[in-house]
């Protein structure tokens, strides 16, 4: 596939989830109290990597989105996951 | 052309899946035993699970044509309660001589805790003892990358070859770590979470197609049974050759699948 092939095939798909993370972020700043909050400081890191230039900003985004501690929890003391570590 | 989907939660789906499966070029399933959404109350639960998976699901997907095996286990989720684990644990030999049975799966960890870590070892140590091969769950999200380690580290600890260990749900930041220590490795191709059809093509054109294979793992959560019809579809309109979309969602779970002994298409 040539990078126009690949532009032509998948931008209008990648402008509309960059749209829907600006929006996100819109209404993140309407909402009444602004309070910080650990998903989205690492979703903000996360929109940095964006913008490098690389190959491996997937790779990249799924570490900054990933515990990397090494041992296991004393206990499971609820099941699901947030989708971003805890801040230490 | 047909496909295999190695890896899909056929008791959460209906009738009309397997027909659509069917039509889009199915020809066998293998269902690993999962969470169901909520926590059992009883053993005696995963007794009629189990025969569930063992009997009532692959008289289902026969009439259309679909060949059906399972994998039995206690999850991760349900794996915290020690003594409650090891009472469903007790139960799994009496289900491992059925013909359609393939190993132990999906085992692994969920919140990566200690307790989910020793239920893990004692299933692993089922299989060890049964020489059967063993199927991987991996932990969602941000508990991902650290389960992968837990879980490798947990199977370097037995005799099992990893050559018959799948390690599923890998993505971008754990195939390498899976492929590298000699495992076989799962892409599930999700909506929201896991890998799109774009991504796994994106990872196959990365990292090959060597001990790889793509599923769905649909089950009651947003997920799609035709994930992997799509992914070949994706694979095809970017040009990739028939051999290419033919070993990564048949010939490789094929091979991978066929080291149990049991399994066959027809």
């Amino acid at each position: 596939m040539t990078h126009e092939e690949a532009v032509d095939r998948y931008f209008l798909e990648h402008r509309a989830k960059v749209l829907d993370i600006a929006a996100f972020l819109d209404r993140l700043d309407r909402c009444d109290s602004v309070q910080n909050d650990y998903r989205i400081d690492a979703l903000r890191k996360c929109v940095k990597v964006l913008l490098e230039e690389n190959d491996s900003r997937t790779e990249k985004i799924l570490n900054i989105l990933s515990d990397h501690s090494n041992d296991p929890l004393d206990a499971a003391t609820e099941q699901g996951a947030s989708g971003a570590p805890l801040p230490e | 052309m047909t496909y295999i989907d190695p890896h899909i939660h056929m008791v959460s789906r209906t009738t009309d899946d397997y027909q659509r499966m069917a039509l889009a070029g199915c020809v066998a399933i293998t269902e690993p035993a999962f969470w169901a959404g909520f926590d059992r109350s009883s053993p005696q639960g995963f007794y009629d699970y189990f025969r569930q998976l063992t009997d009532t699901e692959p008289k289902r997907a026969a009439q259309y044509g679909i060949n059906h095996h399972c994998w039995l286990c206690i999850n991760p989720k349900e794996a915290e309660d020690v003594g409650f684990a090891r009472e469903v644990i007790s139960i799994i030999p009496e289900f491992l001589n059925h013909p359609t049975v393939l190993g132990i799966g999906e085992i692994g960890l969920d919140k990566n805790s200690k307790n989910e870590l020793l239920i893990l070892e004692e299933q692993l140590a089922l299989a060890e003892k049964h020489d059967r091969l063993v199927l991987v769950h991996t932990p969602h999200l941000e508990d991902k990358r650290k389960g992968t380690m837990l879980i490798m580290d947990a199977v370097d600890n037995t005799s099992i070859s990893p050559d018959r260990v799948l390690i599923d749900h890998v993505e971008e930041h754990t195939i390498g770590l899976v492929l590298e220590r000699g495992f076989w490795a799962g892409m599930t191709l999700y909506p929201d979470t896991k890998c799109t059809p774009q991504r796994a093509a994106d990872i196959i054109e990365m990292h090959g197609t060597d001990r790889l294979w793509i599923n769905s793992a649909g089950d009651w959560g947003p997920s799609d049974p035709l994930a992997v019809p799509k992914c070949r579809r994706e694979l095809a309109s970017r040009g990739h050759h028939a051999d290419t979309i033919h070993t990564i969602s048949y010939a490789n779970p094929l091979e991978f699948l066929s080291k149990s002994g049991r399994f066959s298409v027809t």
